[in-house]
C-alpha cells in the first residue's frame, strides 16, 4: 500500500457514517479512488469491496482514474443552458480535444460537466480549477485555457 | 461570559467600527467570478498609496449580481454608498474623489443606504429592483463580515436563541406555528407542525438537519444566504434543536460551495468560542453539537430520505415512507430535516415575533421568499419578495425584463422538478398554491427567464436530462420512464419525432408522476407535462415540419452566409473549426454544409456591421455553389 494512502486511513477512526468522508479525503490526498484504495477502504471498515465501490460509484465527485493537473468544468445548470453553455462545452472539447469526462493524454486537463455553480446571474460559467470565469463566451475559451497551458 | 457580555462586547465592537472610515467589498462567489477580488487589491493598494486609514471588509451578495462586482463606502456617520460594476481601473477614481476630497461620485454611485440623503445619489431600496423586495432572510447579506460573529450579534443576533431558551420547547413551536412559516425547501408543510411531530417522538437522541444540498439548477439562494450570513442560519438550527429536543445537529452541504463550507466552518468555530453551541448552550441545560456532512455529488441526495442515507455514509437512494424521519431518521432515530432559508426565517421570528413576521405575505403564505433570478433577464440576481407578489412584478420591476428587449417565452419555477408558466399567466401571485395550479410549483426558489430564442421542446429535454442521470435507480418508473420521456424529447429534436409522441409523453409523463417513489421522480415529469400543456405548437413544429421556432436544436438548424449582405472579411472563415467554409478576400463565403458541425463560430465572428450569418430551420439552404466576388 501506498504510504500516503495508509497515513490517511491511520489517521481517520472508523465509525458509523463515514466512509463517504474516507473517501472524500483520499480523492483530495491522492487525487483519485484507486482499486487499492477502496480494497483498503474494504478491509479497515469490515465491509465488502462492493459496497465501498458501490457507494463511491453512486456519487459525482468521485473518480476512479488518475486525474489531470488541471480540471476543468463547463456548468450545465439551467441559466448556463439557456444562455448558450453547451456550445460553450462544445468549443471547449473542440480546444482539449476530448470530450466530458477524459483527460487530456499530457494529464494536464480533465473536463467535467456540472449541474450547477450557483452562479446563474452570471451565466455562462466555466470554472478552471477554483477560478470561476463568468459571462463566457466561446470566443473566450480559447484565451482562458491557454493561461493553464 | 453571559449572553449580555458577549452582547455588549459585540456592540463596543461594531460602534467602534461604525466610527471608521468602512469600504465593504461584496465578495461572494458571484462577485468573486465578475473580479471582486481584484477590485478588492485594487482598494488596499489604493489605501496604502494614500495613507488612508479605513477597514476593508468582504461582505455577501446584496443580490444584484447582474452588475458585480459592488463595493460599498461608509464614513463615520454618513450613509452607506454602493457603487456598481467596480473595476480595478476605477477604483482610484472612487477612492481619492470621496475619501480624499468628499465628492461621493453620484455619476458612479448606484445608491445609498442610511438616514441622511446624499445629493443625486437614491436610496438604494428605493431602487425600482429593490423597492418591491422584504429583506428578512437576506437582512444581513452585504452589510456585516460573515466571518466575525459579533458583527453579527450586535445586530440582534442571536437574541432569538436567548428568548427562546427562555420559553418551553413547546412555547417555542407554537410561536412558529403561529407565524405561519412553511418549509422554503419547496414541499411547504408547516414547519411548527413538523417540529411538534418530532418533538413528540419517543427517543432521547434526536437528530437536526440542515438540508443545504442545493441541487436544483439555477438555484443559488442557499449558497448566497449561507455565504453571507451563516450565524443567520445557525441561529435557527439551535431555535429548532432546542424545540424538538435534538442532541445533534448535520449540515449538509453540497461539496460545490466551496465558499459557504469555509464560512460555516468559521462560524462553527466562533460559536464554540463563545459557548453558544457544545455542552450547557449559555449556561442553560441545553446541549448540542453540529457537524457539517459534505455532499458528494448526488442530486436526489436533497430528498430527505435519500440524505438521511448519504449522512450515514451509504448510497444516498430515498425509500418510502412512513415511516416519516420525524419517528426514524438517521440511525432509526426522531429526525428533523430543514431547508437553509426555512432556518433563517426562524431566527427572525424568535427575534421579532410571530405576529410581526405573519404580517407579511398572504393568508396561506406567511412570510417572503428568495428566489434566484437568472436566464434572459436584464438584472439578475438573488431577490427576496413577499409572497402574493405578482409574476409581472417580479421579471418586469425587480428584473427589468427581458434581455435585449425581446419576447418573453416562458418563466421556469421549481428547477427540474418544476414546470413552465407561459406569458399570459404573469399576474398569478407568487405563492405555493397559484404554482401549483399552472402545473409548476414553487419549488426552493430557481426561477428562470426564457425568451424567444429558447426552445422549450430543448428546455424540456435539458431538464430530462438532468432527472435521468441523477435518478438513482430504484423505482422503475423514474429509472425507466425519465429514460423513455428522454428518448422521445431527443428524437424530437433531432426531428425525428412521430405524431404518436405526443401522446405518448403525455401518457407516460402520467404515469410517472403518479407512481414514482419519491418527489424526485413524481415531479420530474413536470417540466414536460407543462411545456405539453402550454406550448403544444412547439412540438408540432418539430414534429410535423422538422422546423425548430427558436433555432436551437442543432438538427433542425442550418447556418448560412447570406450573399448580399457577406463583405468578404474571412472572420468567419478563419475562425471556422473544421474549415467549412469556403471563400476569399472581398469574395462571397459559402459554408459546405456537410461539413458544418453548426457550432455556431461564424455567427459570433460576423461583425455586427454585416450580420451576414444566418440561422434558418425548417427549410434546406440553397444558393451559391461557388464564392463570387462582392458586389459593390
Amino acid at each position: 500500500m501506498s504510504g500516503k494512502l495508509a497515513e490517511i486511513l491511520n489517521i481517520h477512526k472508523w465509525e458509523k457514517g463515514t466512509l463517504i468522508f474516507i473517501l472524500q479525503k483520499v480523492q483530495r490526498e491522492l487525487g483519485y479512488i484507486s482499486e487499492e484504495a477502496i480494497s483498503e477502504i474494504a478491509k479497515r471498515a469490515r465491509i465488502s469491496i462492493s459496497e465501498v465501490f458501490g457507494v463511491a460509484s453512486f456519487y459525482s465527485q468521485f473518480h476512479f482514474t488518475p486525474r489531470g493537473k488541471h480540471t476543468v468544468k463547463v456548468c450545465l445548470g439551467t441559466s448556463c443552458h439557456v444562455q448558450g453553455g453547451p456550445r460553450i462545452l462544445e468549443a471547449v472539447e473542440r480546444e482539449l480535444g476530448i470530450k466530458a469526462g477524459e483527460t487530456t493524454k499530457d494529464y494536464k486537463f480533465n473536463l467535467e460537466t456540472v449541474a450547477c455553480f450557483g452562479c446563474c446571474a452570471l451565466s455562462p460559467v466555466i470554472v478552471v480549477d477554483k477560478t470561476v470565469y463568468s459571462r463566457m463566451t466561446t470566443k473566450r475559451v480559447k484565451e482562458i485555457l491557454r493561461l493553464y497551458q | 461570559m453571559t449572553f449580555e457580555e458577549i452582547q455588549n462586547r459585540a456592540i463596543a465592537e461594531w460602534k467602534n467600527l461604525c466610527g471608521e472610515t468602512r469600504i465593504l467589498v461584496g465578495a461572494a462567489t458571484c462577485g468573486r467570478s465578475a473580479g471582486a477580488l481584484s477590485v478588492l487589491d485594487a482598494i488596499n493598494e489604493e489605501l496604502t498609496k494614500h495613507n488612508i486609514d479605513a477597514v476593508v471588509t468582504q461582505v455577501g451578495c446584496i443580490g444584484l449580481c447582474y452588475t458585480e462586482p459592488i463595493i460599498c463606502i461608509v464614513k463615520p456617520q454618513q450613509p452607506h454608498i454602493f457603487y456598481a460594476s467596480v473595476t480595478p481601473e476605477i477604483v482610484p477614481e472612487i477612492i481619492e474623489d470621496y475619501l480624499l476630497k468628499g465628492d461621493p461620485r453620484p455619476d458612479l454611485a448606484l445608491g445609498s443606504v442610511g438616514n441622511k440623503n446624499v445629493k443625486g445619489i437614491p436610496n438604494l431600496f428605493d431602487l425600482p429592483m429593490l423597492k418591491p423586495q422584504v429583506r428578512i432572510v437576506l437582512r444581513n447579506c452585504g452589510f456585516i463580515d460573515p466571518t466575525n460573529i459579533n458583527h453579527y450579534i450586535a445586530n440582534s443576533g442571536y437574541s432569538g436563541l436567548v428568548k427562546a431558551l427562555k420559553m418551553s420547547p413547546e412555547k417555542v413551536i407554537e410561536e412558529v406555528k403561529e407565524s405561519g412559516l412553511r418549509g422554503r425547501g419547496g414541499a411547504g408543510f408547516p414547519t411548527g407542525m413538523k417540529w411538534g411531530f418530532c418533538r413528540k417522538a419517543p427517543g432521547n437522541e434526536k437528530y437536526l438537519v440542515c438540508n443545504a444540498d442545493e441541487g436544483d439548477p439555477g438555484a443559488f439562494m442557499d449558497r448566497s444566504v449561507l455565504e453571507g450570513d451563516p450565524h443567520g442560519v445557525l441561529e435557527g438550527i439551535l431555535i429548532g434543536a432546542y424545540a424538538i429536543g435534538a442532541t445533534k445537529g448535520y449540515i449538509y452541504c453540497r461539496a460545490e460551495y466551496p465558499l459557504a463550507l469555509e464560512r460555516l466552518y468559521t462560524a462553527l468555530s466562533q460559536m464554540r468560542e463563545y459557548g453558544i453551541l457544545g455542552n450547557n448552550i449559555l449556561g442553560t441545560d441545553f446541549s448540542f453539537d453540529i457537524e457539517i456532512k459534505e455532499g458528494a455529488g448526488a442530486f436526489v441526495c436533497g430528498e430527505e430520505t435519500a440524505l438521511i442515507a448519504s449522512i450515514e455514509g451509504r448510497r444516498g437512494i430515498p425509500r418510502s415512507r412512513p415511516p416519516f424521519p420525524a419517528n426514524s431518521g438517521i440511525w432509526g432515530k426522531p429526525t428533523n430535516i430543514n431547508n437553509v432559508e426555512t432556518l433563517a426565517n426562524v431566527s427572525m421570528i424568535l427575534q421579532r415575533g410571530a405576529t410581526w413576521f405573519a404580517g407579511f405575505g398572504t393568508e396561506n403564505c406567511r412570510g417572503t421568499k428568495t428566489f434566484s433570478l437568472a436566464g434572459k433577464i436584464k438584472r439578475t440576481g438573488l431577490i427576496e419578495v413577499p409572497f402574493g407578489i405578482p409574476l409581472r412584478q417580479v421579471i418586469y420591476d425587480i428584473g427589468g425584463g427581458i434581455t435585449g428587449d425581446k419576447r418573453l417565452k416562458a418563466v421556469q419555477t421549481g428547477g427540474p422538478s418544476g414546470g413552465f408558466i407561459p406569458p399570459e399567466f404573469l399576474e398569478t401571485p407568487v405563492d405555493y398554491e397559484s404554482l401549483t395550479k399552472l402545473g409548476s410549483i414553487m419549488g426552493s426558489g430557481g426561477m428562470i427567464v426564457a425568451d424567444e430564442d429558447n426552445c422549450i421542446v430543448d428546455m424540456a429535454r435539458f431538464f430530462l436530462t438532468f432527472t435521468q442521470s441523477e435518478s438513482c435507480g430504484k423505482c422503475v418508473p423514474c429509472r425507466v420512464g425519465t429514460r423513455q420521456m428522454l428518448d422521445i424529447l431527443e428524437r424530437i429534436c433531432r426531428g425525428e419525432g412521430e405524431e404518436e409522441d405526443i401522446n405518448k409523453l403525455q401518457h407516460l409523463a402520467e404515469t410517472v408522476r403518479d407512481s414514482a417513489l419519491c418527489a424526485l421522480g413524481g415531479t420530474a415529469p413536470n417540466p414536460v407535462l407543462t411545456s405539453l400543456r402550454y406550448f403544444p405548437n412547439e412540438y408540432e413544429a418539430h414534429i410535423k415540419e422538422k422546423r425548430c421556432p427558436a433555432k436551437v436544436c442543432t438538427e433542425l438548424v442550418y447556418y448560412y452566409i447570406l450573399p448580399d449582405k457577406c463583405e468578404g472579411c474571412m472572420l468567419c472563415l478563419r475562425n471556422c473549426p473544421v474549415e467549412a467554409i469556403k471563400g476569399g478576400k472581398r469574395m462571397v463565403h459559402i459554408i459546405d454544409q456537410e461539413k458544418c458541425i453548426k457550432c455556431g463560430t461564424c455567427l459570433d465572428f460576423c461583425p455586427p456591421r454585416f450580420n451576414a450569418v444566418v440561422k434558418i430551420s425548417g427549410e434546406h439552404p440553397v444558393g451559391l455553389e461557388e464564392p463570387i466576388p462582392v458586389k459593390k
